[in-house]
């Protein structure tokens, strides 16, 4: 019972705003040392999960191309684009999107768009022009509003569009989980269980995207 | 077999640029923590494997207090003005563009077709790996293309890649690190505990309440956990297959992939889970720290009710 007080030094880190890295580590402290572990020990535990982890921090090599493509011009092409195509607007563009980032995580490609590689240099920008071509300069209340939900419309396109794939590691992870205990089944009956879902997320988050497009347009009138 | 210490020597050197670059950027005041703190990654992603666990612990100690502490300044170099952009824009065209589509273009060719390739008999990257080292690969080649389509020196490339980290900043490395977390709450047996609160004091009688039960304790406990991944064991070992599948007759197949999806809606909810809540913000230059989770939650809540929905009907035949 002790060691969920590990648990509750994250939520409660996260609440009063500090550091998220350094309450990482205090949770990781807290909770194995209430769990009868030694300081070392749970330092070497520690280390040693931050170092198997290094896959996850790999995404940052993407970071210099996309930086440089944005001193060349890329968003501000990206904009123009949008501009060009007049009548273009906010909601479709992200329920293209939507739909884009759900067919090809369903085909295994979940790496082909992204937060760094698509959302900051391309699909950003082109939402913020195609709202600006329609109500002027954003103000910062504004751009945020944008910004978010094109983020936020990558994640659920991808969440609810990779379980669709056969080889993904959540898939993996509940075969396996589901053998030990003694019942087999074939994956390719998880990832079809995984498609009514996927259709109410588009079906909910597009309804979503189109209410806050027809919103925007009557602040235009 | 090509697995992923190159791709982990490219960031590492990638890194240590930073590191240089920070410490030679008079403008930042807190240049040091700055140059500090991407050395100490350079060093892991270059020598972790030579640190020993303890090692490796300390350093990532290091790297939270230079965080925690308010050690890094954001190193703003020298970059095109929004003006210069436009007319860069207007010159380069739809040539700005290719680099962008290469790097997707590899990545997919690469994870679809680097597996089959064999040399001697063996396969010549590693299978599981095909991913991240596809990854790698597409952001070189499109970095090469980028530079010489588009006039730009590798110093430049670097600048610019220094100018996103210090705009990312410690949120950059926090998915690593809740990672490592999950890791030590596993070891203590967080999750275990968990369950066994579940199972002894909420009530599953019928199929209905068993279901909710199952689904919301799905998304709760990865919003705690931050992943799905460590909900999933912990729930469908103590509710799901004892429950919902022997003692109700559900099909495991729905069951655990509704269940699973249940717990991708409480991931769209919590800081924890940094790399798709707290990274995005930071690397958008947003203000509010939470508004890509504000803008998920309405989505992720009766996406979570709909996931109820279609096991109680469906997943009981």
């Amino acid at each position: 019972m002790l060691i969920l007080l590990g648990v509750a030094v994250v939520v409660v880190g996260f609440a009063v705003g500090l550091n998220p890295l350094l309450v990482v580590v205090l949770a990781a402290f807290a909770t194995g040392l209430l769990a009868g572990h030694s300081p070392v020990e749970v330092l070497a535990a520690f280390g040693k999960a931050f170092n198997a982890n290094r896959f996850v921090s790999v995404v940052l090599v993407v970071y210099p191309l996309v930086g440089v493509l944005e001193r060349a011009g890329l968003q501000a092409q990206a904009r123009q684009v949008i501009a060009r195509w007049r009548g273009l607007s906010v909601g479709p563009l992200l329920i293209a999107y939507l739909a884009f980032r759900q067919l090809t995580a369903a085909l295994g490609l979940m790496s082909v768009a992204g937060q760094v590689q698509t959302i900051r240099p391309l699909v950003g920008p082109m939402a913020e022009s195609a709202v600006e071509a329609r109500l002027g300069p954003l103000d910062a209340g504004l751009r945020q509003a944008v910004l978010a939900r094109a983020a936020a419309t990558d994640t659920v396109g991808l969440f609810f569009g990779e379980d669709i794939f056969v080889a993904v590691g959540s898939i993996l992870l509940m075969v396996g989980f589901l053998a030990e205990s003694g019942i087999s089944l074939d994956p390719l009956r998880l990832s079809a269980w995984a498609i009514p879902t996927a259709v109410a997320a588009f079906l909910i988050h597009g309804t979503r995207l189109a209410l806050f497009d027809r919103a925007l347009r009557r602040r235009a009138r | 077999m090509i697995g992923l210490a190159p791709v982990y020597g490219l960031a590492g050197l990638m890194f240590a640029a930073f590191a240089v670059l920070s410490a030679r950027d008079r403008r930042n005041r807190k240049r040091w923590g700055n140059a500090l703190f991407w050395g100490l990654l350079a060093v892991s992603f270059l020598a972790g494997d030579r640190l020993g666990d303890a090692g490796n612990g300390l350093l990532v100690v290091a790297l939270a207090m230079i965080a925690g502490l308010g050690g890094l300044g954001r190193g703003e170099p020298a970059t095109t003005s929004p003006e210069a952009r436009r007319g860069l824009a207007a010159r380069f065209g739809h040539r700005l563009f290719a680099p962008a589509l290469v790097m997707p273009a590899v990545v997919a060719a690469g994870a679809l077709g680097l597996k089959a390739l064999t040399f001697g008999g063996r396969p010549l990257v590693d299978p599981k790996q095909a991913t991240l080292i596809a990854l790698a690969a597409g952001a070189l080649l499109a970095l090469g293309a980028a530079l010489a389509l588009l006039r730009q020196s590798p110093l430049a490339a670097l600048q610019e890649g220094r100018r996103l980290a210090d705009t990312v900043s410690w949120a950059a490395l926090l998915p690593q690190a809740l990672a490592a977390l999950g890791a030590v709450f596993a070891l203590a047996g967080v999750g275990e505990v968990i369950g066994r609160l579940v199972a002894d004091w909420i009530p599953a009688e019928s199929r209905l309440t068993a279901v909710a039960v199952y689904c919301l304790g799905m998304a709760g406990f990865t919003m705690l956990m931050g992943n799905a991944f460590a909900a999933f064991p912990v729930l469908t070992g103590g509710v799901g297959v004892p429950i919902l599948v022997h003692r109700f007759g559900g099909d495991p197949a729905a069951v655990a992939a509704i269940g699973m999806l249940s717990g991708f809606c409480g991931t769209l909810m919590t800081p924890l889970a940094a790399n798709f809540n707290l990274v995005p913000p930071a690397l958008l230059e947003l203000p509010d720290r939470y508004a890509v989770i504000k803008a998920q939650v309405p989505t992720a809540l009766p996406l979570l009710v709909v996931n109820m929905g279609l096991m109680y009907a469906f997943a009981f035949p």
